[in-house]
């Protein structure tokens, strides 16, 4: 197999939110990489970092969060030293974002069709004709008849509004398109529709997809690899069929029995007892012990490092042996 | 394949501090940190010692018409006389208690109202919200100065009492707009859901639940409208309605004008009663202003970071 | 279109409410000042005057007083307000038009102007939190928003005009000259204008500087803010288009609601500044207890708040298209 140099590479990221108390760290040293075309699920419990890691991935945190320590390789450049002005030439050619609410993220007073062609326009100066033309084309792209261009947001379906932003998102076929929780607003017939034409899109644009979701067994239908968080740390990560089908880390194994299978026989729900740990004081050792089913007595006082299993990468002591 | 099940489950609200102690408390602790706040509480304190000392401090009787007219400031007089031979610093001290008196009251009154209207208005809802609600916007929308002239005009020479009416009769409807709408998001919380599943009625949920829980906002509009207060009284005295013969910043100004102490060369006699108008009006609103930030953390002070 | 019909409503429903308190007031106040009013003004003016007073008030006393009310309204649509007394023999009607245009030449223009600077000035300091104009102005213009506005009014006269001698005392134009379609006219106007305009200016801008900060500081935390920098748009562009255009929305009801409590204070600064405007002329009218013109005074202004009250709501509804669907 060739390896191809990644697309993305995330290298011991730190994000601290700033406050008057001092500073809480929502993200602790994580590195990821995601190769062209790849599609990287992150998945994880509100409040376990994974929307801050993705829009400082993106570069767009803003007060009081800030980028702490490590770096973020796009293309071979490092983003957190590059300056606003570079960015900006990157950002939207190169790599999109779309958010979870559409509602949210569209400017409620300006029609589709100008939102698009401010996006475009930032970028390519482009005839009239050019861009609406572009911009027809990728609203067909989404499934949405092109009239739509002269709506505006509130005049749009839910469903129909989030396929707009995804429209949004590919109108310069970008490598690589970070979404976070874009399905989590809509019903449960949409998501999986929505989930389907993402595919599809990938398949024929062929963008890398970084896919931040509370919902494991949505995202491991469709993702190449997937990554689960805890308390702003990656404790597992590996190709999808691994990590879903054989779960390794006791959060995730504890994630997956936590909702119950159709088939087979009818088993009690388990759940994760406790709650996810105040990052202000995070648990001393491994973050995880206060909850964890099969806690050694080092756990409490040892941080545990990554080891590797079958391609996949699991931060515990149970797996400590035989490295 | 497995049913899907949304991991997370959002946390029940905490219900908020529904204790009177524990909410000032909060408030309390918090104002004391903020520069603005502490300003306008000094401001205030200063103004109400003044008020209460005030026989204490004034030199001489502030209607005794004893000295010569339109000195300058000296030692005996230390902002000089009226034209008609006042001390102008007497006076100005005799006068802090009504000013004081008519922004405090007034505003308690005119709070009061839009607690009761803006309260009832998102509790009773249907046609009672629609016709308070309209009741409210036509007093907000007509212009407050005209129609207390029109009021107090007719009224004749009634004093105090008058201007406080008048004042009320026009202030009660900005706060009773906002106090509706903070009233009907705090109807929908879970809290409240709980309140009314034990089986409590109507008034206790609106005493005991609602009410503690929008002290800060309250305490925002009582603000606002004592410093609506000032300006009002200040300006109704200015032109003369009211009782001229009475002591207050508002009168002093109204006879300075009319005396022509611009002109005549007794400037002081125009400033330090505006002054003083100014800086109990701005004291109310810097608390008022130190208040919304607390209610808003957004709106707190940024210390900007060299990027 | 049901949000303008439900503002047209909310306009006509007002008017008619100040009417409603025209008519009820006099007869409400102890000692009925109406019907003292008619028995002070015989013998100082004319049977007929009183009569017309009388109808222009609707206080005919031999009818019911339903009756009267009705009479009341038809007289004051039809633009029958009756005499001065102040200006007699002028009608009210001719007074008021006299003082209208320089009301709202003065009051209008310094509104709108305080109006647009407070919004980009209240816009740009929240786009640069921390920044000079952050750090400055809010507590500045709190302290300036609580000065009365007839003193700051004096203060002006006192140091830019009496001291200075830079501006005239008052008054519209030069006395001694006329009212012409002429440049130094023009002049004059402009000259005299300017001081009660600054103060109109600086009492007032404070208020909208800070609406605007605060609502501005809320649309920036906004999703489509933070979009609209992912997609990578000119800071400009999205201060105006994004966060702009939208914190302005609540800003237009807020500044149509405040209207009332704006002229108030600009009444005073025409007072001070003896401005022959609708204000200084209502002052005179109190002085000299003639009802009939305080009253119309009264509905006149309280007509020209109502209409820039409803040109503030058809603004809105032009800049946000939500409003435009039916609810």
């Amino acid at each position: 197999m060739i390896a191809t140099a990644p697309l993305l590479e995330v290298n011991d990221l730190c994000v601290d939110y700033v406050t008057e108390k001092g500073a809480v760290r929502a993200v602790d040293r994580v590195s990821l990489s995601v190769a062209p075309g790849e599609f990287l699920g992150i998945v994880g419990e509100s409040g376990c970092g994974k929307s801050t890691l993705l829009y400082a991935i993106a570069r767009l945190l803003g007060p009081p969060a800030e980028i702490a320590s490590g770096s973020i390789r796009f293309r071979g450049d490092d983003m957190v030293t590059m300056g606003e002005d570079d960015l900006r030439h990157i950002r939207w050619q190169n790599y999109s974002l779309v958010m979870q609410s559409a509602m949210n993220a569209l400017n409620p007073v300006m029609t589709i069709g100008a939102q698009l062609s401010d996006a475009i326009l930032a970028h390519q100066r482009l005839p009239q004709r050019a861009v609406l033309a572009r911009s027809e084309e990728v609203m067909r792209l989404v499934g949405i008849d092109p009239v739509h261009l002269k709506s505006f947001p509130h005049q749009l379906s839910g469903g129909m509004r989030q396929r707009s932003m995804i429209a949004m998102a590919l109108v310069f076929t970008p490598e690589l398109v970070i979404m976070d929780e874009p399905t989590s607003a809509l019903d449960v017939v949409a998501q999986r529709s929505l989930m389907l034409q993402i595919k599809e899109l990938q398949r024929k644009i062929g963008f890398a997809a970084i896919f931040v979701t509370h919902d494991m067994s949505l995202v491991s239908h469709f993702s190449d690899r997937l990554a689960v968080m805890y308390a702003g740390q990656v404790m597992e990560i590996g190709p999808t069929h691994t990590v879903f089908g054989e779960p390794r880390h006791p959060y995730s194994l504890g994630l997956l029995s936590s909702f119950p299978s159709i088939k087979g026989e009818r088993l009690p729900l388990q759940g994760i007892p406790g709650t996810p740990p105040d990052l202000a004081h995070p648990p001393s050792g491994c973050r995880f012990h206060p909850r964890c089913p099969k806690v050694m007595s080092h756990c409490r006082t040892i941080e545990p490092r990554f080891h590797e299993r079958e391609g996949v990468q699991v931060r515990c002591h149970l797996y400590a042996d035989g490295d | 394949m497995a049913v899907r099940v949304v991991i997370d489950v959002a946390p029940m609200e905490a219900p908020p501090a529904s204790t009177r102690a524990g909410v000032l408390g909060a408030v309390g602790l918090a104002l004391l940190r903020s520069r603005k706040a502490m300003f306008g509480v000094a401001m205030l304190a200063f103004f109400s010692l003044v008020a209460v000392l005030a026989p204490v401090i004034a030199p001489y009787d502030p209607h005794a018409l004893q000295f010569d007219p339109i000195l300058g400031p000296s030692a005996q007089h230390l902002l000089g006389t009226t034209s008609f031979g006042q001390d102008i610093f007497s006076q100005l001290v005799w006068s802090t208690r009504q000013s004081l008196v008519l922004a405090i009251v007034a505003g308690l009154v005119a709070t009061l109202i839009s607690v009761i209207v803006g309260v009832s208005a998102a509790y009773l809802g249907g046609l009672w919200d629609h016709v308070l609600n309209l009741f409210t916007d036509v007093f907000l929308v007509i212009p407050t100065l005209p129609l207390m002239i029109v009021v107090a005009a007719y009224a004749g020479s009634g004093g105090v009492a008058v201007l406080i009416a008048v004042i009320v009769l026009t202030g009660w409807s900005y706060g009773a707009r906002q106090l509706r709408s903070q009233a009907l998001s705090l109807r929908n919380r879970e809290f409240l859901e709980a309140a009314r599943v034990r089986g409590e009625r109507s008034p206790y949920i609106i005493v005991f639940e609602v009410l503690p829980n929008m002290t800060s906002l309250i305490v925002a509009i009582f603000l606002g409208a004592a410093l609506y207060a000032v300006l009002a009284a200040a300006g109704l005295q200015f032109i003369g309605l009211g009782d001229p013969n009475d002591l207050s910043w508002g009168t002093m100004l109204y006879w300075a004008q009319a005396n022509g102490a611009l002109l005549a060369g007794s400037p002081i006699w125009v400033l330090a009663p505006g002054i003083c108008i100014a800086l109990l009006g701005a004291a109310f609103a810097l608390l008022n202003y130190a208040f919304d930030e607390l209610s808003n953390p957004a709106l707190r002070p940024v210390r900007r970071k060299k990027a | 279109m049901s949000y303008l019909v439900r503002r047209l409503e909310f306009f006509f429903i007002t008017l008619w409410a100040a009417l409603t308190i025209n008519f009820i007031l006099p007869r409400v106040m102890p000692g009925n000042p109406a019907q003292a009013m008619l028995v002070r003004y015989h013998g100082r003016v004319s049977p007929q005057t009183i009569h017309t007073l009388e109808v222009a008030l609707g206080l005919n006393n031999h009818q019911p007083i339903f009756q009267q009310y009705l009479q009341y309204l038809g007289n004051t649509l039809t633009g029958n307000f009756g005499t001065s007394v102040t200006f007699f023999p002028s009608s009210v009607g001719d007074i008021v038009k006299q003082g209208l245009p320089w009301t709202l030449g003065l009051v209008g223009m310094s509104t709108v102007i305080a109006f647009a600077l407070g919004t980009v000035i209240g816009m740009l300091s929240a786009w640069r939190r921390g920044g000079f104009l952050d750090a400055i102005l809010p507590p500045v213009f709190i302290v300036t928003s609580a000065f009365p506005y007839f003193w700051l009014g004096l203060i002006v006269l006192l140091v830019l005009s009496l001291t200075l001698g830079w501006f005239p005392l008052g008054f519209a134009y030069d006395i001694t000259g006329s009212i012409e379609l002429s440049w130094s006219f023009v002049g004059q106007v402009i000259s005299h204008g300017f001081l009660p305009a600054l103060t109109i200016v600086i009492t007032s801008i404070g208020g909208w500087i800070l609406t605007m900060r605060n609502t501005m500081i809320t649309t920036l935390a906004e999703d489509y803010v933070k979009m609209a920098r992912a997609k990578g748009l000119s800071p400009v562009r999205i201060m105006f288009m994004y966060a702009g255009r939208n914190a302005i929305l609540p800003n237009l009801t807020g500044f149509a609601m405040s209207l009332g409590f704006v002229i108030s204070g600009a009444i005073l600064v025409e007072i001070v500044f003896n401005y022959p405007g609708l204000g200084f002329t209502l002052l005179q009218a109190v002085h000299s207890e003639d009802f009939a013109l305080m009253q119309t005074l009264f509905l006149m202004i309280t007509l020209a708040v109502l209409i820039a009250v409803l040109a503030a709501d058809i603004l809105t509804a032009w800049l946000d298209p939500r409003t435009r669907e039916a609810s």
